[in-house]
């Protein structure tokens, strides 16, 4: 952090050290008191009390409120992932097709689903599948959250597929073309796998927003972690110490994920400056690319 | 189609509902870029202290689903612990609409710490080094120098911080908020029958909203992008 952020400072001399200090005791001491502010409002509303926590240690709650959800959460953002995957591959591959009408047809699907809320094509897909092909039961929330998130995530993800093969020097694709590969097989054998590669950290960090975006599910009923924490909080009248607990489940899982990302990001730019592939800039930097839930319609 | 799209015109008011969500952005927007911009100069800070303290808040909030934030902010503040925002004796759909404003604006302003950091990083080394040198301080270099340039780099990544905060505030429908996609759920629930061209006039009204934007901001970061 220090390294990066030193363009705006001098290492600091003994009175600015000085000062420093001064400053940051001041500050510490105005965050304490502002978090102990929030403590001491939660506290007198009692929300510490041993009855209002105790929940979290009896292994009841875990198993038939927290992991339930937590499992449900996972089994839809797992769905969705692999669906994702598929489709924002294919309708990447359309976007960079030869046929005007793939690649304006692939665009259109792309920057439709991109501009609509998630949250509103789950309440649409809930509803197809309830009114429409009248599917019912436990299958129809879990659907209708796959449904809402892939159209979504498929989207961004061809996206990314996209700026990944935009990035590509463009030796790889006539060098394919060179050694007798038509288009089609250029695209599939020379230039998606070098594209997912340098992708791949902001594939996982969208892996972070689907994870988030599955909590949408709340609104069609799908019992996932929030949903099922609500059910428990309802239970047990501790409505604020549930929801810091889902809180937290879903920071660890989302920051080891990011952290991942970083790492494979890192990864991939230790082997870009190695001898073998000398100039393969992204044209989308890490850093827009990886925030997942703000590609917006902009950076096309 | 077009008969049912013009008899869900006349029945239902999507343009009142399309204002709150409007209303709901702007609001945030403004929020979020408030909070934000504190968050991001004390990323930057000299003060490990601050810096340690924005990298939490941002860590923090970014990992946690929004949905989860406005119900703690609906549900917990003010359900639970009867914190009330503005005047005590407003009606719960207004004290419901605040909070959401809040919730989004949380949110968000941790994505816009994170796009003003990313503009400042862009500010070439040597401007800060050329206002240390004529003697301005950590202020003055930041609100003179840096923070300017950095506005105009961050111009691209707000502008997709705005447009995924105009799609989010769909989340508030989550604690009752009468914005659009609340207004569709109950379309939907009376006039099942109307299904699609439900999703098509709702959908539409986002399109609308942000597809000029996406626009606006590409021809803005083009216009105002510092020449180096």
């Amino acid at each position: 952090m220090s390294a990066e952020t030193s363009v705006l400072f001098d290492a600091p001399g003994p009175r600015a050290r000085r000062r420093h200090l001064v400053i940051a005791v001041v500050g510490s001491l105005a965050i304490i008191g502002l978090l102990a502010l929030v403590v001491r409002a939660l506290a007198t509303k009692g929300q510490f009390t041993a009855a209002k926590w105790s929940p979290f240690l009896e292994p009841v709650t875990w198993t038939s409120y927290l992991l339930p959800g937590l499992r449900a959460t996972l089994v839809a953002a797992f769905f969705s992932v692999i669906l994702s995957m598929i489709f924002g591959i294919l309708l990447g591959m359309g976007r960079l097709s030869q046929l005007a009408p793939v690649r304006a047809a692939c665009g259109v699907f792309v920057e439709f689903f991109r501009a609509v809320p998630v949250l509103m094509m789950m309440l649409f897909a809930y509803y197809v599948f309830l009114f429409g092909i009248q599917i019912s039961g436990e299958a129809l929330p879990l659907l209708g959250v796959i449904a809402g998130l892939t159209f979504y995530n498929s989207s961004v993800i061809a996206e990314l597929i996209r700026a990944g093969v935009g990035s590509l020097p463009n030796g790889q694709r006539e060098a394919g073309l060179a050694i007798g590969l038509t288009p089609f097989a250029t695209l599939r054998l020379v230039l998606l796998p070098q594209a997912i590669t340098i992708m791949l950290p902001s594939i996982v960090s969208q892996l972070v927003v689907i994870l988030k975006d599955s909590a949408l599910g709340f609104l069609i009923l799908y019992p996932e972690l929030v949903r099922s924490g609500q059910t428990l909080a309802s239970l047990e009248g501790n409505l604020i110490p549930t929801f810091i607990v889902i809180a937290a489940i879903f920071i660890i899982i989302n920051y080891l994920l990011t952290r991942l990302a970083h790492y494979l990001e890192r990864r991939l730019q230790a082997r870009k400056r190695g001898p073998k592939v000398p100039e393969a800039q992204p044209l989308v930097s890490p850093e827009m690319a990886a925030g997942g839930a703000l590609t917006g319609l902009g950076q096309a | 189609m077009l008969q049912g799209l013009s008899e869900l015109l006349s029945e239902y008011n999507v343009l009142a509902a399309f204002w709150v969500t409007i209303k709901l952005a702007v609001a945030a927007a403004i929020g979020a870029l408030l909070i934000g911009t504190i968050i991001a100069i004390m990323r930057v800070s000299p003060v490990a202290v601050f810096r340690s303290a924005g990298t939490a808040y941002v860590t923090l909030v970014r990992n946690t689903p929004l949905t989860l934030i406005v119900f703690f902010c609906a549900f917990g503040f003010y359900i639970t612990l009867q914190y009330r925002i503005g005047a005590q004796n407003s009606p719960i759909d207004v004290q419901n609409f605040r909070w959401g404003v809040l919730g989004l604006a949380v949110y968000h302003a941790a994505f816009v710490a994170e796009a003003l950091r990313s503009g400042i990083n862009s500010v070439p080394q040597g401007q800060a080094e050329a206002a240390r040198a004529i003697g301005l301080d950590f202020r003055q270099s930041l609100t003179n120098v840096v923070l300017p340039q950095a506005f105009r780099g961050a111009i691209t990544p707000l502008g997709n911080v705005l447009i995924a905060l105009i799609k989010n505030t769909t989340v508030v429908a989550t604690i009752g908020v009468a914005e659009a996609s609340y207004l569709m759920k109950g379309m939907i629930e009376f006039r099942p029958d109307l299904i699609y061209a439900i999703f098509i006039i709702l959908a539409t009204g986002f399109v609308i909203l942000t597809l000029p934007m996406g626009i606006l901001f590409t021809n803005l970061s083009r216009r105002l992008a510092v020449k180096r």
